[in-house]
């Protein structure tokens, strides 16, 4: 079991795909980060919050078929690198879709869905996954 | 700062060992090193042993202190140091007791590695593995080790056209070569076909591209090289040692075909060793999943990027080839015990450098190359030796 604030703290990354910019060269990171590994000591003070589109193309993928011991049950699912708009790679599940029609360029956007659980009585943690873009041609 | 080597080499067998312990293994392993250098405990200045999870996998930390006493070193309260940084626990502790050792600090060291992974049960192993990952932002989506690979092949192949049929090439060879090494875990030829048609693990790496879950353990006894004629012949040079980090995570890279961390920590060895690519008789590089040891080859500048699979298709890492890759059976099938693989590779290597390989010897070695990888590569750790 793992302690309440250790999810907690994450939260407006996982929930609302907060990452941090640096604004002395204009990289955006997510997952935030405290230091911008470009501009170091200048980027102290210097990392602001942006909220991510969520909007990306899938830059390479695999199905799983033997899970970690929480994913147990869900087997085959798929997880990816995922590449915002933004321009940072993220590694989330892609959901939503056939397994086979998932392919390496396709455009996928964030959804916001249950990760996993401690057990049956422990916390619920959620966070974001990523579907493929139904209609590309609205965007 | 003063030139290193290796004066004496001891291995374990490797595989699922249900009768031997963790300190059992150590033990072992450093007993056969000390009495192939010929030295005596009272000659030992230090001890270093690199693990990944001895705390996960046997619920025990503090092992630097634990191999000390199950050697009975501790008598002679000789200092030890544990040394982790993931599946390169064996080679950094191996770079640590070499920098110990060439500062001056120390003149006799015993450098070890070691994993008991079968004493957990069932999917337990696979889940400690994954700590090498990044926890809050890999591992908690439900990304496994395995995964992480299966999206460097998938995207190797989408980039250069590696075939899935070259990936599993790399496993018949290193089986092929573990046939040959009396302690390796798995000693039976496999195909193509049933690489391919084995269980999937990570799409599409199936369970013939993992390297295994293995005990084992072992060991090395370094020494001045001004020194290392008092106590033997067999005397192998350190002549280059190279460390890199890159992030944690594998969506932190722009490439994730390239390790830059072994490009980089190549770099340090080849310049320190003052040699080239084209210099190396043999290499024992870190194939714990099949794509691993294309990018291996590719990132040492063993061939051009994106040409691994097709050097491997034509038998080029072959032992009777012009680049022979591990030749110990690698990973996949000398196994892998995480803390241990990167002293196994030196202790190869060391052995193909003497010519008492026996079987799987590399004709006329004289220059070896040794390139242990921690996560999916965000530690590497590369080692050139050479016959003196």
């Amino acid at each position: 079991m793992t302690t309440v604030p250790r999810f907690w703290r994450e939260i407006p990354q996982r929930y609302n795909l907060i990452g941090t910019k640096c604004k002395v060269c204009g990289r955006v990171y997510f997952p935030p980060r405290e230091v911008c590994p470009y501009c170091r000591r200048k980027s102290l003070e210097n990392m602001e919050k942006i909220k991510l589109s969520g909007k990306g193309t899938l830059y390479s993928y695999t199905i799983i078929h033997t899970p970690p011991s929480k994913f147990e049950g869900q087997a085959p699912y798929a997880v990816g690198i995922v590449e915002l708009e933004e321009g940072p790679r993220i590694t989330s599940q892609i959901v939503d879709c056939e397994l086979d029609k998932i392919k390496i360029g396709m455009k996928v956007e964030a959804v916001f869905r249950k990760i996993q659980e401690d057990g049956d009585t422990g916390a619920i943690y959620y966070g974001f996954k990523f579907k493929p873009v139904e209609n590309e041609s609205e965007r | 700062m003063r030139d290193v080597a290796i004066i004496g080499v001891g291995i374990t067998k490797f595989g699922e060992l249900w009768d031997k312990s963790f300190r059992a293994l150590i033990t072992e392993a450093g007993t056969k090193a000390i009495l192939d250098a010929g030295i005596e405990g009272k000659d030992i200045d230090a001890l270093f042993v690199g693990s990944m999870s001895p705390g996960r996998f046997i619920g025990q930390e503090h092992v630097g202190a634990l191999v000390a006493d199950s050697s009975g070193l501790h008598v002679m309260n000789i200092p030890t140091t544990r040394v982790e940084n993931a599946c390169a626990s064996g080679g950094l502790a191996l770079r640590q007791a070499y920098i110990s050792v060439a500062s001056g600090i120390h003149d006799i060291v015993v450098v070890g590695g070691v994993e008991k992974m079968t004493d957990v049960i069932g999917g337990e192993a696979t889940d400690i593995l994954a700590m090498a990952a990044d926890q809050e932002w890999e591992a908690f989506f439900g990304v496994t080790f395995p995964a992480l690979y299966a999206m460097i092949a998938r995207r190797h192949m989408h980039e250069y056209g590696t075939t899935r049929e070259q990936l599993a090439e790399v496993a018949v060879k290193n089986h092929d070569n573990g046939l040959l090494n009396p302690n390796a875990h798995f000693r039976r030829k496999i195909t193509v076909d049933s690489v391919l048609n084995a269980t999937m693990v990570a799409d599409p790496l199936t369970v013939l591209d993992c390297s295994p879950i293995s005990d084992g353990a072992a060991a090395l006894v370094l020494a001045p090289l001004d020194k290392a004629k008092q106590y033997t012949d067999k005397i192998v040079k350190i002549s280059g040692s190279g460390q890199a980090s890159d992030s944690l995570a594998l969506h932190g890279r722009e490439d994730i075909c390239t390790f830059k961390a072994t490009v980089e920590a190549a770099r340090q060895a080849y310049k320190q060793a003052g040699v080239e690519p084209k210099d190396i008789d043999l290499a024992e590089v870190h194939d714990c999943f099949t794509i691993a040891e294309i990018l291996a080859i590719e990132d040492l500048g063993f061939v051009k990027k994106g040409e691994g699979g097709k050097a491997t298709e034509e038998g080029r890492t072959r032992i009777d080839g012009d680049i022979p890759i591990n030749p110990s059976g690698g990973l996949k099938a000398k196994g892998h015990p995480v803390g241990a693989t990167g002293i196994a590779q030196a202790a190869e290597v060391v052995l193909q450098l003497r010519g008492e390989a026996g079987e799987r010897q590399v004709k006329d070695a004289e220059i070896g190359l040794t390139h242990n990888i921690g996560g999916s590569g965000a530690t590497c750790v590369v080692h050139i030796l050479e016959v003196v």
